[in-house]
């Protein structure tokens, strides 16, 4: 089953890339375009993971989560502005500034998924309404804050957008900042490669095998998965049904914050209105394809960043695609892949997947 | 080879001298719920190595007194003496400190999780920052092992048969040291073999120094396994006896505060023309597995035909089949003669179909509708209840105060919610609608799960008299002493099959207990 599962995502993988490839080969060799294609994958596939874990934590414990796309985004919002903050107002350097950012961001997840927990939890308010609130109130405090403190005048910033510090730097340039010119050599055996990601895309791919571990092998992860599956039992045998999903809702805003830090810290150094377009939501279908668990969510988020990967390549070869194929050079429609897989994988080619059993329901005593 | 070890060691012990040093005592306990004095100055106490049975009919105030022992509640007022010290317990975690453990009706176990999994939530052993699965699971091997209770520790406790799940709960509060156990309702989901095998572990427990207290409605079993009884009625303690000195009537009257029948009266049936005929019927479950396959039978007018089985055989799935609320996959149903598979439920209702679902509170009944309008949720569209689309509120007011007094229901008047209402006078509301109406087949799925004595002798006569006046009757029940008291044939259902069909007159309760636990049958 989970096999058969794994299988299904390395073939549209496979597919994906192949389609790039074939159109490709007349300007570049295939393994360049591979090479490119997997860095890129990653790179796109950043978000949807930690969106898809900060999802795992939530309804492992036994809370629907559909405000990721809210948190992300209030998280890259916040983020950025801190960083811009300290760049800008404090005159820290840029990589202080942005490290603070992350750290900014991860903090506004947690923060709104504290509201989550609340609602949710403590107010037995229905989990869709606290999430879909969640993600309204969002759009509605980064729009407006971005407005009033960039665009109005006499505001903090009074019309002027000041430069963002940038963005994160790839492993080979972190490695080579550290070494001050040092370490060329490993340096170069990095740059370029599918290794050479930011720190971000690292960090979700570590904390992919941190969740499935906690989840799996630690006393945590039991105590999570017991609450979400059957809060009474858990309560009877003396573990607090109400601090394990609070503290598992919490872990998850944390998550999702610094999928919103990749936005606007790592992947460009701006902030834009709506600009998560829905990445919270992928990265719910992703959770829900890999069954709930770290792995299969990983490898989901993986075929949605390929549709990403794909489509970014074919505007490069823009000029190779044959005539047949005319209808791949309408960005419009290639850019919609992404969606029309989540579409198609969760109408149910992927087969059936379990949630835990007391996902979405509020304990009562 | 386990199963063999634990079959010699089956024989019932010789009943125990008991002993008098109190391991738990409950003194003067008060609990009042708005409304409701649940526990009104009760006594209670369990001695060392003893069983002590805990008799009571729903809302007698046997489970609150557990849920305050066990912590889930606090008393008003009263005290609790654990070996003799007084305690305060505040919570669950406070009552295992104390080495009580309770088995709850509705088992406390995670169906995803292996064995060792659900003994060790909670408490569980960790090295290095890892669950240390394996030791967990040789200990709990070792445990289940010395009290004849064995269990494979790494199997799923979804894939476990009810009977095996029960031990996991009882392995469960020993690997916390319990040596006070609560069972609650412990054989409601059992055959009569697998209750025998429980009846067993509970006297090795207590022979090796445990004390049980063991709630239960079914005086039979108290008899057979008891030290001493303790008898509930509305909140008060009615009498502390032993086995030797009462017997079922007296224990059934003081249950209920009257002289109670316990055998249902009825007649030898007439059958005549077939009416319902089910033919290679198969049907789903929610979750897409086949549940229910291809069985065959046929129900006579004026005779009541009992479904046996363990719950979760395919009863819900085939009786909401056959009630139209469930498309069958496959096979023919006929409705006197006349074809109806996959039928809509207003259809089945139209022909003559009156159906006693076995949620009374989910699918019988609207809660938040009064009484009133519940008793027309079959008839409201047409006249004289309907009329051009308007509902007529005369008509709905004479139609209630009929059934209300015809049917013996109590209820302050037509128009409170249902939710108000007891269990009991919730399902003669149903019964009322159902039955009042002309029906010549009546499907009764658990129709007295969870009623107290008084209602289920009403509803019995009910039956026994929609038989008497020719409607065909479908019984499905997971009580045996129901199903051998009502039907005139009996089908025993097991894993979507009917595995036997037997005249009741013809039936052992043995023969059917091993029917129902899967046991060969060799005229098949």
């Amino acid at each position: 089953m989970e096999l058969k599962r794994f299988g299904f995502i390395a073939a549209i993988i496979i597919v994906l890339f192949g389609v790039v490839v074939l159109i490709g080969s007349s300007q570049s060799s295939p393994l360049v375009i591979i090479g490119s294609m997997i860095a890129t994958t990653i790179a796109v596939a950043t978000p949807l993971t930690l969106g898809a874990l900060s999802g795992l934590y939530c309804e492992r414990a036994g809370v629907v989560n559909i405000g990721i796309e809210g948190m992300m985004l209030a998280a890259a919002f916040f983020g950025w502005l801190a960083s811009i903050y300290m760049n800008s107002i404090f005159g820290w350097a840029a990589l202080p500034s942005l490290i603070s950012g992350v750290f900014f961001a991860i903090l506004t997840g947690g923060l709104f998924a504290l509201l989550h927990a609340v609602l949710s939890i403590t107010f037995k308010v229905d989990q869709i309404i606290g999430g879909t609130v969640i993600n309204i109130l969002a759009i509605g405090i980064t729009g407006f804050l971005n407005r009033q403190m960039f665009f109005e005048k006499g505001s903090i910033f009074g019309g002027n957008v000041p430069h963002a510090p940038g963005t994160l730097p790839s492993l080979a340039n972190a490695i080579d900042g550290i070494c001050n010119g040092g370490c060329d050599g490993l340096v170069n055996s990095i740059s370029g490669t599918v290794i050479d990601q930011k720190p971000i895309a690292l960090l979700a791919i570590l904390l992919v095998v941190f969740t499935h571990y906690v989840l799996f092998y630690t006393r945590w992860g039991l105590r999570t998965r017991a609450v979400g599956e059957h809060p009474r039992a858990a309560d009877t045998v003396g573990i607090n049904v109400q601090r394990m999903r609070y503290a598992n809702v919490i872990i998850g805003g944390l998550m999702a914050g610094l999928g919103g830090a990749y936005f606007t810290l790592e992947s460009v150094p701006s902030f834009e209105p709506l600009m998560t377009n829905g990445r919270g939501f992928i990265a719910l279908a992703a959770m829900i394809f890999g069954n709930w668990t770290p792995f299969g969510a990983w490898a989901a988020a993986l075929v949605f960043g390929a549709s990403q990967a794909m489509q970014i390549n074919l505007q490069i070869f823009r000029e190779s695609i044959p005539p047949q194929l005319a209808v791949l050079q309408i960005s419009y429609i290639v850019g919609l892949t992404p969606y029309i897989l989540t579409m198609l994988i969760l109408t149910g080619i992927v087969g059936k997947t379990t949630p835990p059993a007391a996902d979405g329901v509020p304990y009562e005593k | 080879m386990t199963e063999n070890y634990m079959l010699s060691e089956a024989r019932p012990e010789p009943r125990r001298r008991v002993k008098t040093n109190i391991v738990l005592e409950a003194k003067g306990i008060t609990k009042n719920f708005p409304g409701v004095l649940a526990n009104d100055n009760v006594n209670f106490d369990l001695r060392k190595g003893e069983i002590h049975a805990l008799l009571g009919e729903n809302g007698a105030g046997k489970t609150t007194l557990m849920n305050i022992i066990y912590g889930l509640y606090r008393p008003d007022s009263g005290e609790m003496l654990v070996d003799g010290k007084p305690v305060i317990i505040h919570s669950a975690k406070d009552s295992i400190a104390l080495g009580i453990g309770m088995v709850h009706q509705h088992f406390m176990l995670i169906p995803v999780f292996t064995v060792a999994e659900n003994i060790m939530l909670g408490d569980e052993t960790v090295k290095r920052g890892v669950l240390d699965r394996k030791g967990v699971a040789a200990k709990v091997a070792a445990l289940s092992h010395q009290y004849g209770l064995d269990v494979d520790p790494l199997a799923l406790v979804g894939q476990l048969p009810v009977g095996l799940q029960q031990r996991v709960e009882i392995v469960k509060t020993l690997y916390r040291d319990a040596h006070i156990l609560i069972l609650d309702e412990p054989t409601a989901v059992l055959t009569p073999q697998e209750a025998d095998d429980l009846f067993r572990i509970m006297r090795e427990l207590a022979g090796r120094g445990a004390s049980i207290i063991f709630i239960t409605h079914k005086l039979k079993e108290v008899l057979a396994v008891a030290d001493r009884i303790t008898v509930m009625r509305s909140g008060h303690v009615v009498n502390t006896v032993t086995p030797a000195e009462t017997d079922e009537p007296r224990l059934a009257s003081m249950m209920v505060g009257r002289q109670v029948i316990l055998t249902v009266e009825k007649g030898a049936s007439e059958p005549k023309d077939k009416v319902l005929e089910v033919e290679d019927f198969k049907v789903n479950s929610q979750r897409g597995l086949e549940t229910v396959h291809g069985i065959s039978f046929n129900v006579r007018g004026g005779e009541i035909l009992g479904i046996a089985g363990v719950q979760g055989n395919g009863q819900t799935e085939l009786v909401e089949a056959l009630t139209g609320l469930r498309t069958p996959t496959g096979g023919a149903v006929r409705f006197d003669g006349q074809e109806v598979t996959g039928s809509m439920p207003r259809t089945m209702t139209e022909i003559g179909l009156a159906h006693i679902p076995e949620d009374r509170q989910r699918h019988g009944l609207v809660l938040s509708y009064t009484v009133a309008d519940n008793m027309v949720l079959c008839d409201y569209y047409h006249p004289p209840f309907g009329v051009r689309g308007i509902i007529q509120q005369k008509a709905l007011d004479e139609n209630a105060r009929k059934l209300i007094t015809a049917y013996d229901v109590r209820t302050p008047s037509p128009y409170v919610p249902a939710s108000k209402l007891s269990g009991g006078n919730q399902q003669k509301v149903i019964v009322a609608r159902e039955l009042s109406r002309p029906v010549k087949l009546v499907i009764a799925n658990q129709p007295t799960r969870g009623l107290d004595v008084g209602s289920i002798e009403y509803i019995h006569s009910v039956i026994v008299k929609m038989r008497d006046n020719g409607a065909a009757v479908l019984l499905i029940s997971a009580e045996l002493d129901e199903i051998m008291a009502l039907s005139d044939r009996i089908a025993v259902m097991y894993r979507g099959q009917i595995v036997a069909m037997v005249e009741t007159k013809k039936s052992t309760r043995e023969q059917l207990g091993l029917w129902m636990a899967g046991a060969h049958v060799e005229t098949a």
